[in-house]
């Protein structure tokens, strides 16, 4: 599903990921950990396009990536969630989760603006979609409220609901957890696994290792911009190497 | 009007639809556009009015770009004066029908901001700011110094009206009704294009530009095409005003308008079509009170703002909508004492 062929990131003269490369397979909720600073928010930056790599390739299915804009990504079926939860803050819930459907529906300046026939129907059919987005993520209760005023955690499942909403293939979500109360936590990670269920393909960058553990079926561990190991959790779980690494830190 | 406007607040929040809500309110604001000048005596009054629409037009323009993408102008002016220019030069020196003049001035206005669009709207911030003011400077020199073609400093008279078979657009009546069927109809399509996929799309890049991109949205090609509308617009009302008071002269499109027409936009209330209208009325009829203050006006300007921004960031519209609510909701809960 994504490929990574030898990405290295520099910045200035700090080296944020050196010669990475790393498999995500269809269907798969793969997790990548490590410790503060690893390169694991500067490696999803890359893949959608925020930052342009050093060097090295990124494939999306087989198709090559690595210099498409960020905005041409979500047709692709590729999105992703923010590690500081980037709502559209000013606008209400439902409008977030349908700007989610910018993709799905192609009215222009001149069609809106004349509320042609046309348009009028895709905008029946993006608040219909959007809606049952917010059911999905069990926030139709707000779907009125200003996105700022939501709690911390509602935010984050908005973010989610948006997401969704473009109908990808691929998420990559970027501490989904941080900040989540332990009930708010278990909620998470049983939406993340119904997304999986749908058949998206999810990346997972999180501290929280229960949850990891938990739902993740192949783990990436990151250190110091550099890939220490991979493998399945029981396998990370015992890999001398990651110990120390996290022991180290710690 | 006002009445009308809270009682329709009071019904809505209970039992209608947005969008019916919406409809129901511009035609109550068309209704009373319409009805206005039946109730006022002598010319001063229409003629302010007049006045009141073309800025409304701007600040509307201005408004699509500032309040619903976040992004900046200093300079738009000179698109309300490019559309004066080229209507006015059209028609006195190439003898070309108003209306035709007014067309092909609203297409230069659009091809030339769409043109400069690509690289300025790169820029953020500050940078947006300087390099929109840069460009209203460039344009005012334009205006003032081609002599040849603009008549310079001392202005480009014997504009003519515009026309419509034998009725001639020369007085304040018909001044008045022409300019603002065009109004209304520049509010009522930007009133849509913000409810729709186009306007969420433009609000999301105001608050994150970056999440709104990896949602699909092409940010840096929406944001040009709504500063060309946006100077498409201008340009239009740059074009009635010069076939409405057949006389133009670079003073009335330099940096202090544009200044002003972003005044209009935030003391109104950004991102609000009816805000706009505000805003512009204010600016249009405060000047004439402001007289005995002669240049020192740009001070009070200067305060709103300040006070605005302070205490009511969301502008004057957002500061009836609560009182709207307020009374409303008091209205209610006596109505429902008394059952
Ligand atoms: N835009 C940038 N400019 C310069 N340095 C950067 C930039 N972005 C990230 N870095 C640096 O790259 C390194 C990796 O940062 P990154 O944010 O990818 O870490 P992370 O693994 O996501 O950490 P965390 O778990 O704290 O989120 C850090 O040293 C960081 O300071
Ligand atoms: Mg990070």
């Amino acid at each position: 599903m994504l490929r990574l062929d030898g990405i290295t990131k520099i910045f200035g003269g700090l080296t944020a990921l050196e010669a990475v490369s790393l498999e995500v397979k269809k269907g798969s909720i793969t997790g990548v950990i490590g410790p503060n600073g690893a390169g694991k928010t500067t490696l999803f930056n890359i893949v959608t396009g925020l930052y342009t790599q050093t060097s090295g390739e990124v494939y999306l299915a087989e198709k090559n990536i690595s210099r498409l804009a960020t905005e041409s990504l979500a047709a692709l079926g590729l999105v992703r969630t923010f590690q500081n939860v980037e709502l559209f803050g000013q606008m209400t819930v439902l409008e977030n989760v349908m700007v989610g459907l910018h993709t799905k529906s192609r009215s222009g300046v001149i069609s809106c603006a004349f509320k042609l026939p046309r348009q009028i129907k895709e905008e029946k059919y993006i608040k219909e979609k959007a809606l049952n987005w917010l059911e999905f993520t069990g926030l139709t209760a707000e779907a009125g409220n200003t996105a700022n005023n939501l709690p911390f955690g509602k935010g984050r499942l908005l973010e989610i609901a948006r997401t969704m909403a473009a109908e990808p293939q691929l998420i990559l979500m970027d501490e989904p957890a941080a900040g989540l109360n332990d009930m708010e936590t278990a909620q998470m990670a049983g939406l993340i696994y119904k997304i999986w269920e749908s058949g998206i393909t999810v990346v997972l960058v999180e501290h929280n290792m229960d949850l990891v553990m938990d739902i993740c079926d192949s783990i990436i561990v990151l250190n110091l911009g550099k890939k220490l190991a991979e493998g399945t959790p029981r396998e990370i779980q015992e890999n001398p190497a990651v110990i120390a690494a996290y022991l180290g830190e710690g | 009007m006002l009445q009308l406007f809270l009682k329709n607040g009071l019904v809505a929040k209970t039992t209608m639809t947005k969008e019916k809500r919406e409809i129901i309110i511009f035609l109550i604001f068309t209704l009373a556009v319409l009805i206005t000048p039946f109730f006022l005596r002598g010319s001063y009054f229409l003629n302010v009015l007049v006045f009141i629409g073309i800025n409304t037009m701007l600040a509307v323009a201005l408004n699509l770009l500032l309040g619903y993408a976040g992004q900046i102008s200093l300079g738009h002016a000179a698109f309300f004066g490019l559309g004066a220019y080229v209507s006015g030069v059209l028609t006195t020196r190439f003898g070309l029908d108003p209306w035709l003049a007014l067309v092909i001035a609203a297409a230069v206005s659009g091809v030339l901001a769409f043109i400069i669009g690509f690289p300025i709207l790169k820029l953020k911030g500050h940078y947006l700011a300087m390099a929109t003011l840069g460009f209203g400077i460039i344009m005012f020199i334009i205006f003032n110094e081609t002599v040849a073609v603009t008549g310079g400093p001392s202005g480009l008279s014997g504009i003519p009206n515009i026309q419509i078979s034998s009725l001639i657009f020369d007085n304040d009546w018909s001044n008045y009704y022409l300019i603002w069927t065009i109004t209304l109809l520049v509010m009522l399509l930007s009133i849509n294009l913000s409810q729709s996929r186009i306007g969420r799309a433009l609000r999301a890049i105001a608050d994150s530009e970056v999440a709104a991109r990896v949602m699909g949205v092409n940010a840096r090609l929406l944001k040009v095409q709504i500063f060309t509308v946006s100077a498409v617009i201008s340009a239009m009302a740059g074009s009635l005003y010069a076939h409405t008071m057949t006389f133009i002269s670079p003073a009335s499109f330099g940096f202090n308008f544009s200044i002003e027409l972003v005044t209009m936009v935030i003391i109104g209330g950004l991102g609000s079509i009816y805000g706009s209208f505000l805003g512009a009325a204010i600016l249009t009829i405060l000047p004439e009170f402001l007289r005995i203050l002669q240049d020192f006006d740009i001070i009070v300007y200067g305060l709103m703002l300040i006070i605005m921004t302070m205490y009511l960031p969301g502008g004057l519209i957002s500061g009836l909508e609560q009182i709207a609510g307020f009374i409303g909701s008091k209205i209610k809960s006596r109505g429902g004492s008394h059952a």
